[in-house]
């Protein structure tokens, strides 16, 4: 069982590292909805563990928002964006962000060390660190992404991080906050959508990295 | 004793006798894959065979080194077949003389000489594939490096022996994340070095889109045939090498007997088989990359092996 969550620990790491690596829109949005799978299979794993009805919980929702609704939303809001067929232009090469990428993990895993020398059960070993890992990734993958949908998916991705973090800490968080929290992804999305709608309509293309000055009209 | 012997020999002449083989279904699969007939699977047992009876033409300008190389291409793999295990999962008499390192530098110094003997000759187009080759190559290295910094952290030791054992048992160290992830670099490794497709176009014939074939371009006769078939060893040691000490470790002659030794043959060729399906599919489905695209496959392949080696530490 701890080898299985390390699994899907593991190659929720390589999907975040995706998510800065990847070309293609569709590709990234792909790659979210497998992490989001991860994220539910880990949740479950731990549930069986601990006998926690809440990750049973935590699971279904990831599966019904992360993997389901939101790439639905974000397909049926922007799918001129995803089918795209051209690059996503990004501040660094990929080879670089990727190297710096790898780097932020290891600080993660750095940065919840001392954690884990207070509670050393296998799983927050295992989850804590990566979740950790996700959450910097991502908002390295915000700064590093000139386009407005996947730097959507990176926030995404540090939510994703935070759960995977979150679900070894307190394995009996109330329902309710979970619920609050899916239902706020789910608003993030739906608004970032709607936004970068309008953004494209009005400028006529979603690189909000070259926004930078004001216009006046 | 002796029957230690005979085993070295039975597979120094698998090693020799399947490799052609190997690379002839590989190339029927494709071509039926694309709808085409395609070769017969001996193909390659022809074109080596054709290529022994021909004459050698070895031009003026070129020293010994153009006269050597074949020599070096073609023994370098049979004496990686010594170190590694092809059909035993015990080890053999040369199993300590050197570990997965040094099989890595023994296929390297395969590779230095034929990149020497390509700038040899003054054609223009063996240098550029030389180079590109030494490019794929030094992004291929860290990749390399990891892999097996991991495989020593998980098994205390890089002879592949040890290795082979730690990964199964218990079994439930065959789902070990860092294993898994290894595999994956180690797949785009063996994609990357034996020049398949995302790298490099392998049925290609256009000079200047060469990365891997340019090299031998300039050798005839018999000189070609060892490049030839020391190019289907150097994929078949590869393939034993990932097969039996990383993905599956099973179904090896695990005793002194003869007919557990011819046993494990058939076993290791069907092994492959599976394998030479997967290698079609990924082939198959993707596109050449750009020259300059190369790096970020290399990239993906060494953050893949670096986030093997952090999840290992972080299971410690």
């Amino acid at each position: 069982m701890n080898q299985l969550n390390a699994l899907a620990g593991g190659l929720f790491i390589l999907t975040v590292f995706g998510i800065v690596g990847l070309r293609q829109v569709i590709g990234c949005l792909r790659l979210f909805v497998m992490q989001s799978v991860l994220l539910a299979v880990s949740a479950l794993i731990l549930g069986i563990e601990t006998g926690s009805i809440h990750l049973f919980a935590v699971a279904g929702l990831t599966i019904g928002t992360k993997a389901l609704l939101i790439p639905w939303l974000l397909y049926r809001l922007l799918s001129h964006e995803i089918h795209a067929r051209r690059e996503i232009r990004q501040v660094l090469s990929i080879p670089t962000s990727l190297l710096i990428a790898a780097g932020l993990t290891i600080f993660a895993y750095f940065t919840v060390r001392p954690l884990l020398d207070i509670n050393s059960s296998a799983f927050i070993r295992v989850n804590l660190p990566i979740g950790m890992g996700g959450i910097v990734v991502g908002a390295f993958a915000i700064t590093m992404r000139r386009e407005a949908l996947p730097q959507l998916l990176g926030i995404l991705t540090m939510e994703n991080g935070a759960f995977m973090a979150g679900i070894s800490i307190a394995p009996n968080l109330p329902l309710i906050a979970e619920l609050a929290a899916a239902f706020d992804v789910l608003i993030i999305a739906l608004v970032t959508g709607l936004l970068t709608r309008r953004i494209h309509r009005r400028v006529g293309t979603t690189r909000v990295g070259d926004m930078a000055s004001l216009k006046e009209e | 004793m002796g029957a230690k012997i005979l085993f070295n020999i039975v597979q120094v002449l698998v090693v020799m006798l399947c490799s052609p083989l190997v690379k002839g279904v590989l190339d029927r699969f494709k071509e039926r894959v694309q709808s085409k007939k395609g070769p017969s699977i001996f193909q390659p047992y022809r074109d080596i065979w054709k290529l022994f009876h021909k004459d050698e033409v070895v031009s003026d300008e070129s020293s010994w080194i153009f006269r050597f190389t074949p020599y070096v291409v073609f023994v370098a793999p049979i004496f990686v077949t010594l170190l590694i295990p092809v059909l035993t999962d015990y080890p053999l008499f040369f199993a300590f003389m050197g570990d997965m390192l040094a099989g890595g530098s023994i296929l390297a110094l395969a590779g230095f000489f034929a990149t020497l003997a390509a700038i040899d000759t003054g054609n223009p187009y063996g240098p550029m594939g030389a180079s590109r080759t030494r490019m794929v190559g030094f992004l291929a290295e860290p990749v390399f490096m990891i892999v097996f910094f991991t495989v020593s952290f998980v098994a205390g030791s890089t002879i592949p022996y040890i290795v082979q054992q730690a990964w199964i048992t218990p079994l439930a160290n065959f789902f070990e994340p860092s294993h898994v992830l290894v595999m994956l670099a180690f797949l785009m490794l063996i994609i990357a070095e034996n020049g398949r497709i995302p790298v490099d176009n392998p049925s290609g014939h256009f000079e200047l889109a060469m990365i891997d074939e340019s090299k031998a371009l300039e050798y005839s006769g018999r000189g070609a045939a060892l490049m030839k078939w020391g190019g289907c060893m150097k994929f078949f040691v590869l393939l034993c090498i990932f097969l039996n000490v990383l993905v599956t470790p099973w179904g090896l002659a695990d005793g002194p007997s003869i007919g557990g030794l011819l046993l494990a043959i058939p076993l290791i060729l069907l092994k492959m088989l599976v394998f030479l399906v997967v290698l079609v599919a990924i082939e198959s489905s993707l596109a050449k990359l750009r020259l300059f695209r190369i790096p970020e496959f290399m990239g993906a392949a060494f953050v893949t092996s670096v986030v093997a080696v952090v999840v290992q530490l972080i299971e410690m």
